[in-house]
């Protein structure tokens, strides 16, 4: 078999055979039993004792949900006052300047809600400074908040009834200091010696062999690029992400970089199995997912190996598949395997160009995040399947006309209004996004903005509405890859993005806990043989038709418009 | 009330967790990396003590004695890396890809189209590929043995000499690095 097909397939056995010891060992974190970490206790306390946390006492949702966006909320300012000021903060070797006030709007949100949207290139749109302090740092924190909010639905859903989430400041230091922390100093560690830069080094200048002056981009990279990857941040040092060959150096880097990406959504799938001590449940959901999965990763690559079928009429074989916007360390296998997995976890780095991906490829990128719950992004992921669940639960329930439970709880008509609205939400903002879009492009193409509409699209056609399309829908995943041809960083784009990624990041997180909150309250039922089986295959395969029907039904449209109209027109 | 039990708790473990996650760990990893290749400073290569580039930086190779490199949308800028983000059906990035492969084939003209391997009429991700395959050098053997007056087969041996195997012989693709086998190819004689 061909080696590039191998690497794609040890690589997803690793990053499933690595993540099922990392779930055992979050579930005991979080359950407060004992594990080899356990020496980092006293700094925990330390951390607690001088912000004058009390890390014991418990949180209802309301509570839970309070000190999570009022943390959010400062960051929010401190990484835009930040931007804003670079140019004369320290760190700054290669001189790059202040960041304009509404890309520092979207950078800040966008990093903030574990986006990494990036209207600008690493290079010269940021400094040392705010590489670390803003989107370093926001890459650790913001993906710690997911974990949290995660693990406050475990809570729920392990007691019969209580008001108790859990202490959100504990939940969320201790998935920095015990898994986030640890793992990305040892993935840091690798990538260092395998050839990503990692000291504070400015640009450096060199003369080619063949005579061409050329300046080279640095910085301390490394530890920048593990986060991005182990918290699904996806943001990149470099304008280039993770087809630059400093931020991604070999294919065993690209191996690492994929694992790392993909171990957390995993694990945490596992560690809630467990957690609440259902492990079929995590099983039966595991199993959901990695199906709809496949159904994305196995034509992706089939059609990425294959080549562009236009470049196959100028009479070129193309052995090594559809290479435009592609590495050759990688090759178009693996490329497009990744191309996938960012999507559907929400990392939102990229090893190749999805742009130049062939239109049915960009297809399924694009579906990977209209769904955004298969395994998902970090902590979040798992809040994005609970929706689907208590749509499913709420349907199957209708079906055999029985009050729908879930878990032993009652679900009743406020818990299904909030799914209801969560999931109506995103076809709301992602549509009707790409369609003002649409408009300013066709109706105002001369705006006097820093990219005028009209110059907006990379490429005509289908093809451009894509790129729109693409822009919204990653951004409300809170994904961050992008269609990279659209012409992005100007008051348009980095407003109406802004807005749809803060959406898109806290309603989706507010939205489950509260139903988790809401159901935990709630009188427990004994299960009895008229209860519907929540681990049960059958409950698995109306949980995955119903996540089919609804993407279908929201997002036919313009896919349509978009990549199969391009498709049909080869 | 809000103040005390919100604001203050998050000020201050922002603060630490500035510390922690800006300052201690960036600085942990460049430590640690001083021991790596290149010291984290990224890894050069050198010909004669002098510098001529980074191992893992791809860089334009246009002219007809050495092997070519990728076409790229940035030409090999290393302080400002993208790819060109053409869709597969753009008419002028088929035009693009239509005119390399003319302009290829005058430089090369005993090359047969269909072999030009597809890496060297389009743009990579970075554009700053540091690779080719196997294929995409040996393609050029025949103009290169002309102009340098070297027997073929000596070159031909040259790149599978380059040429680094799949990651640990099973995984990934085969490929060659495009600055360390013209370096190679000056070294010949």
């Amino acid at each position: 078999m061909n080696t590039e097909l191998i690497g794609v397939i040890v690589t997803f056995l690793l990053t499933v055979l690595l993540a099922y010891p990392l779930a055992k060992y979050i579930a005991k974190v979080f359950a407060g039993e004992r594990t080899f970490t356990d020496f980092m206790n006293p700094m925990e306390r330390f951390i607690y004792r001088i912000s004058g946390i009390d890390s014991k006492k418990g949180m209802n949702w309301k509570e839970f949900l309070t000190a999570m966006l009022m943390i959010n909320m400062l960051w929010l300012f401190y990484a835009f006052f930040l931007l804003l000021n670079q140019a004369s903060l320290p760190l700054n070797p290669d001189g790059n300047p202040n960041m304009a006030p509404d890309l520092s709007f979207n950078t800040a949100i966008s990093f903030l809600v574990n986006c990494n949207l990036q209207h600008y290139s690493g290079e010269i749109g940021l400094t040392y400074f705010t590489q670390l302090f803003v989107i370093t740092f926001l890459q650790f924190v913001s993906a710690a908040t997911g974990i949290a909010a995660a693990v406050a639905l475990f809570n729920g859903l392990k007691h019969k009834t209580t008001e108790n989430l859990g202490n959100f400041w504990d939940i969320f230091t201790k998935s920095i200091t015990r898994i986030l922390l640890p793992v990305s100093i040892v993935i840091a560690v690798i990538l260092a010696f395998n050839g990503s830069p990692a000291s504070y080094d400015g640009k450096d200048s060199i003369v080619t062999l063949q005579g061409d002056t050329v300046a080279v981009s640095r910085g301390p990279a490394a530890g920048m690029i593990a986060i991005k990857h182990l918290g699904t941040n996806g943001g990149g040092w470099f304008g280039a992400n993770s087809a630059h060959p400093l931020e991604n150096p070999t294919y065993f880097t690209g191996m690492l970089e994929l694992i790392a990406q993909m171990i957390i959504p995993i694990a945490m799938l596992f560690a809630l199995g467990f957690y609440i001590r259902r492990k079929k449940f995590a099983y039966m959901i595991f199993a959901v997912m990695t199906i709809g999965m496949l159904f994305l990763i196995v034509p992706t690559i089939n059609w990425e190996m294959h080549g562009n079928p236009e470049i196959a009429k100028m009479g070129i074989m193309q052995a090594t598949g559809a290479m435009e916007g592609k590495e050759v360390r990688f090759g178009p296998a693996i490329s497009g395997y990744w191309s996938i997995v960012t999507t559907i976890i929400s990392t939102g780095s990229v090893n190749s160009m999805h742009d130049s991906s062939m239109p049915l490829s960009g297809m399924m990128q694009m579906l990977g995040m209209l769904i955004n719950a298969f395994y998902g992004g970090c902590g979040v992921g798992i809040l994005n399947y609970y929706i689907y669940i208590i749509i499913a639960v709420f349907i199957g329930g209708l079906m055999v006309g029985r009050t729908p439970e879930f878990m032993g709880h009652k679900v009743e008509a406020r818990e299904v209004k909030i799914a209801a609205l969560v999931t109506l939400l995103s076809a709301f903002l992602i549509k009707g996004g790409t369609a003002l879009a649409a408009y300013y492009f066709v109706q105002h193409g001369n705006a006097d903005w820093a990219v005028k509409p009209s110059a907006w699209l990379n490429n005509p056609g289908n093809h451009g509405f894509s790129e729109m399309f693409y822009e919204f829908t990653s951004s409300n995943a809170n994904n961050g890859s992008g269609f990279e041809g659209l012409g992005d960083n100007n008051i348009f784009w980095n407003v109406t993005t802004g807005f749809v990624l803060l959406l898109g990041r806290f309603l989706p997180i507010i939205g489950p806990v509260a139903i988790a909150g809401l159901l935990a309250k709630k009188k427990y039922i004994p299960e009895s043989s008229g209860t519907l089986k929540v681990d049960s295959a059958t409950f698995g395969i109306l949980t995955f038709a119903i996540i089919i029907i609804i993407t279908a039904l929201s997002y036919f449209p313009p896919l349509v418009l978009g990549p199969i109209a391009e498709y049909l027109g080869m | 009330m809000i103040m005390k039990k919100y604001v203050w708790p998050s000020v201050k473990l922002t603060l630490v967790l500035i510390v922690i996650c800006s300052v201690l760990y960036p600085l942990l990893i460049a430590a640690v990396a001083k021991l790596a290749p290149g010291g984290g400073k990224g890894e050069t290569v050198m010909v004669n003590g002098k510098v001529v580039g980074y191992a893992k930086i791809g860089q334009k190779f246009t002219d007809d004695k050495y092997f070519w490199s990728r076409p790229s949308a940035v030409d090999y800028n290393a302080a400002g890396s993208a790819g060109s983000n053409k869709g597969p059906t753009n008419p002028d990035y088929l035009k693009q890809v239509q005119d390399r492969i003319d302009t290829f084939l005058v430089h090369n003209p005993t090359v047969n189209k269909e072999k030009i391997p597809a890496e060297l009429v389009t743009a990579s991700g970075s554009g700053l590929d540091p690779d080719l395959s196997p294929a995409g050098a040996k393609v050029q053997v025949k103009r290169i043995a002309a102009i340098r007056k070297i027997d073929e087969a000596k070159l031909i041996s040259l790149v599978d000499q380059q040429t680094e195997k799949p990651f640990l012989g099973m995984f990934g693709p085969s490929k060659v690095n495009v600055l360390k086998l013209n370096i190679a190819l000056d070294q010949l004689k």
